[in-house]
């Protein structure tokens, strides 16, 4: 199928199946709109068939056909019912074939011409037919390549929408020991196959607050690379409450990536991490942050600044933007996820003004590119010409199979949204899986086995989602999360417009 | 062409060859970890990336 929109003044189409990507002329994508919904040989005939016809006989018979569905819509859905989705729709389609009306015949032709050649080419049109080689991907003996390590559940400030339950993962607090760590490691090099690269997160609660083990961890972990013939990538996550200098020169020698946690704009980010005893944390920790990521920019090691964006701050691109005038340059926003009580918690009806902020931040992204003071933001990343294979992208994040999550006391689970829920309870360090069903369930649960995903747009880039959303919403985790749904559709739109607009000839 | 700019020509198709290896990184890395996002994430099979 192709996917057509128009995001900041772009007309792009994506072609779902191939990956690629054509940007438009206003003729074009009103053209290309007489094939909407078709792919494979139903829209080869189609061209065909308009390919027969003047503009105006393309117009006339779209018109008839379009006037046919609306009135077989409106008898299913009783006239008031009728949905504004489906007026615009109708209102969409009007101003599309004024467009095409307008052409004059040559040009129309011209327009189909090309719209073959890229048919004849594979770009335009293409059917899914990755289905069953996935299965058979899928049916391969997986092995597990990463642990997150809650290292700490404890934290050192009570940020408000914390999933955590500022730290503590509704249990107690607690620390993990250097034996369930190392016992952790264990299990991974046990479990990892021939693959050699094995990554390790160390994640909380509030990781410093156990930093000791987490020297000692490594430690360890260097040994037995040598004896293993591995690779351990590790990374951290930290709020940079205990960050000094002797923490940073380590991370600097020995972690990947390390994820420094702030929430944007000063105001926003007090109100939505305070300390212990209430006060701001802002103050406290940028200046941490920024000696840090000069540090790593100067040896060219990985770190993203991360936050999260709230009900509370719905213009969210200022935070990014503030991120960026900072002087920080790999960025990371995420929407919050939180039951819908909570005052914060993203509402339906916020879903334009996201968008509109998406947008905002996509263009002003470019702006800053252009200028030479670009960054980069985690979800308008995308690879046109490399990137995953199909089967990696269909496959879902790996919770469960590949990713794993250990508590202090050295419980499985299939990622640390899970953590704490004993029905997701998987084995532990010790002993090793002993539910292996759940991850079965786990494993299964790809872009095809979701009804939703099956035909959305953004599959190849989203990969179903997370599954950890779709249970905490709506209790199974091969639903999906309308709210985040929505929102990765438009960051996908978003990253192509941007590529889009870095594209254009100057 | 003069109404359509191609961005890429490297398709999602030329991929099944030598795709499915496993080598790459999970997909809900620490910069996220509330989401998964894999078009940015990178191949590491030299053989697919060609
Ligand atoms: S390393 Fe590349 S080819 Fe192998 S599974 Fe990952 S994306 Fe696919
Ligand atoms: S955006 Fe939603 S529906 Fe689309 S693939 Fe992702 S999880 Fe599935
Ligand atoms: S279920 Fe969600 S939070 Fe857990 S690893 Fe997957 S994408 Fe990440």
């Amino acid at each position: 199928m192709v996917h057509r929109f128009e995001n900041n003044g772009y007309r792009i189409a994506l072609d779902e199946c191939s990956g690629a990507v054509h940007v438009l002329d206003a003729e074009t994508y009103a053209v290309l709109g007489l094939l909407d919904g078709l792919e494979g040989k139903a829209a080869a005939d189609r061209l065909e068939h308009l390919r027969q016809m003047t503009p105006a006989q393309a117009v006339r018979e779209t018109e008839m056909q379009a006037a046919k569905e609306a009135a077989q819509q409106e008898r299913q859905a009783g006239k008031d019912a009728m949905l504004q989705a489906a007026k615009d729709a109708a209102e969409h389609t009007t101003r599309t074939l004024a467009v095409i009306a307008a052409l004059p015949p040559e040009e129309y032709r011209e327009i189909l011409d090309e719209i073959r050649e890229l048919a004849d080419r594979g770009m335009l049109f293409k059917e899914d037919t990755y289905r069953q080689g996935l299965i058979d991907f899928q049916k391969r003996k997986t092995v597990v390549k990463a642990l997150c390590l809650h290292i700490a559940h404890d934290c050192n400030l009570a940020c408000r929408y914390c999933f955590a339950g500022e730290g503590e993962y509704h249990g107690d607090r607690a620390l993990m020991s250097f034996e369930v760590g190392k016992k952790a490691l264990d299990f991974l090099i046990e479990n990892s196959g021939n693959r050699r690269n094995l990554e390790v997160d160390f994640f909380g609660g509030e990781p410093l607050m156990n930093w000791e083990v987490v020297k000692r961890l490594v430690a360890y972990g260097r040994e037995q690379e040598k004896l293993h013939d591995t690779n351990f990538q590790f990374t951290q996550t930290t709020n940079g409450v205990l960050l000094n200098d002797e923490i940073m020169e380590f991370c600097n020698r020995e972690m990947a990536n390390v994820v420094l946690s702030l929430d944007g704009r000063k105001e926003v980010n007090d109100r939505m991490r305070p300390t212990r005893n209430g006060k701001g944390s802002y103050d406290l920790i940028v200046p941490k942050f920024q000696k840090f990521a000069s540090q790593r920019r100067a040896l060219g090691k990985s770190y993203y600044v991360r936050g999260t964006f709230t009900r509370e701050n719905l213009d969210f691109a200022s935070d990014v933007l503030h991120y960026a005038d900072l002087g920080f340059d790999q960025l990371s926003m995420e929407p919050v996820v939180a039951p819908p009580e909570e005052p914060y918690a993203l509402q339906e009806e916020d879903l334009p003004r996201l968008m509109e902020e998406y947008d905002r931040l996509a263009r002003e992204f470019v702006e800053r590119k252009k200028a030479g003071k670009g960054f980069t933001f985690f979800h308008f990343m995308l690879d046109l010409e490399g990137g995953p294979c199909v089967y990696k992208r269909l496959s879902g994040c790996g919770s469960g199979t590949e990713y794993l999550a250990v508590t202090p006391w050295g419980d499985l689970y299939p990622c640390h949204q899970f953590v704490g829920n004993p029905d997701f309870l998987l084995g532990n360090v010790e002993e090793g899986i002993v539910r292996p069903e759940i991850c079965n369930e786990f494993k299964l649960c790809n872009v095809y086995a979701k009804p939703s995903c099956r035909d959305c747009f953004a599959r190849f880039y989203c990969s179903g989602g997370c599954a950890a959303n779709a249970y905490n919403f709506h209790g199974k985790i091969t639903d999906a999360y309308e709210i985040g749904c929505a929102l990765e559709k438009k960051r996908v739109e978003c990253a192509l417009m941007i590529k889009a607009a870095l594209a254009e000839k100057a | 062409m003069k109404h359509i700019q191609t961005l890429n020509e490297n398709t999602l198709q030329n991929t099944v060859q030598h795709g499915g290896c496993g080598e790459c990184q999970t997909s809900c890395q620490s910069a996220c970890k509330t989401s998964c996002t894999v078009g940015n994430q990178t191949c590491e099979n030299e053989a697919q990336k060609k």
